[in-house]
């Protein structure tokens, strides 16, 4: 889902980095509040392991693939502003490193991968968790919460094509959603099998949500 | 989290992106496809904007394309471990 340059008109991707970068600037604050320890080897473990999952693409249905985002399960462990920087820092390597996004759509990426995904994507969680109790409540919370940040980051991504006249919102719309709620599927699978490893051999690694 | 713990994280990344990112699908993702499909694909084939050293995952001037991602797997992976451990650092000292 990484948009490159040439799909978003400035009118779009001006107000996308400055949302972005407010959001990102936010989290860097909550993040200097709440750091423990034990987050900052977490931080460095979880970007790189992103990293890798998200150039393993799984194919999905007719000639399109899908690979991991990865931000509810960054924000499952690291709460959602340290679990938004990791996704940023992994988006900012493979923009300028490997190309992989464009750098005027890099706030645009960064909005619907970190801001939207792993934070929107926790709050989901969150909500799921105080819902449902015990082990039942963290998978389920992280698999749902894992599929909906995709689906939504996905749609959140065509109305931004459509703001820029790439596309109709009738017809991105659809066929975004559409492809990222299989996608979606696959996002929540991985979620729930990292996360349930991670609460077998290390529980004290998840973060604790507000009860 | 211990040494250990930390070696086992990166050792698990590492063979993610090395040993199996070579064997990737290589259909193209969501968007790509969604930009295939309704025609606005090439919109997004203009001129780079910046240099990359690695562009898309494929380390320069090496012949065989699996090795070079590969190659550029272990890079990418060993660079955001430093870049999140230097970015929590950070935030720690002015935290």
């Amino acid at each position: 889902m990484h948009i490159p340059d040439g799909f978003l008109t400035a009118s779009t991707w001006v107000p996308a980095w400055v949302l972005s970068a407010g959001g990102i600037g936010y989290c860097l604050r909550k993040t200097g509040e709440i750091l423990r320890d034990r987050m900052i080897p977490l931080m460095g473990v979880m970007a790189a392991f992103i990293f890798a999952a998200q150039m393993l693409n799984f194919p999905v249905v007719g000639g399109t693939s899908g690979h991991l985002l990865g931000g509810v399960l960054a924000a499952v462990l690291l709460g959602p502003y340290a679990g938004a920087l990791v996704i940023t820092v992994v988006l900012i390597v493979q923009c300028f490193v490997f190309q992989d996004g464009g750098v005027t759509a890099l706030g645009a990426n960064v909005f619907n991968m970190a801001i939207v995904g792993a934070m929107g994507g926790y709050f989901l969680y969150g909500f799921l968790r105080r819902g449902i109790k015990g082990t039942a409540g963290l998978i389920v919370g992280a698999g749902v919460a894992a599929w909906a940040s995709v689906v939504v980051a996905s749609i959140v991504c065509a109305v931004e094509l459509a703001l820029s006249g790439t596309s109709p919102i009738r017809i991105a719309l659809p066929a975004m959603a559409g492809i990222h709620a299989l996608i979606g599927i696959g996002e929540a699978i991985i979620t729930c099998l990292v996360v349930s490893f991670v609460a077998k051999v290390r529980p004290d690694l998840i973060y604790k949500i507000a009860e | 989290m211990k040494k250990k713990e930390i070696f086992f994280g990166i050792l698990a990344a590492l063979f993610l992106a090395v040993m199996l990112s070579p064997f990737a699908s290589p259909w193209p993702d969501g968007l790509e496809k969604v930009a295939e499909d309704k025609g606005f694909l090439e919109k997004g084939e203009g001129e780079p904007l910046l240099i990359s050293p690695v562009p898309d995952y494929v380390w320069p001037k090496l012949e065989n394309e699996k090795v070079a991602t590969a190659v550029a797997g272990a890079a990418g992976t060993l660079i955001t471990f430093g870049g999140g451990i230097a970015l929590a650092a950070l935030i720690k000292r002015r935290g």
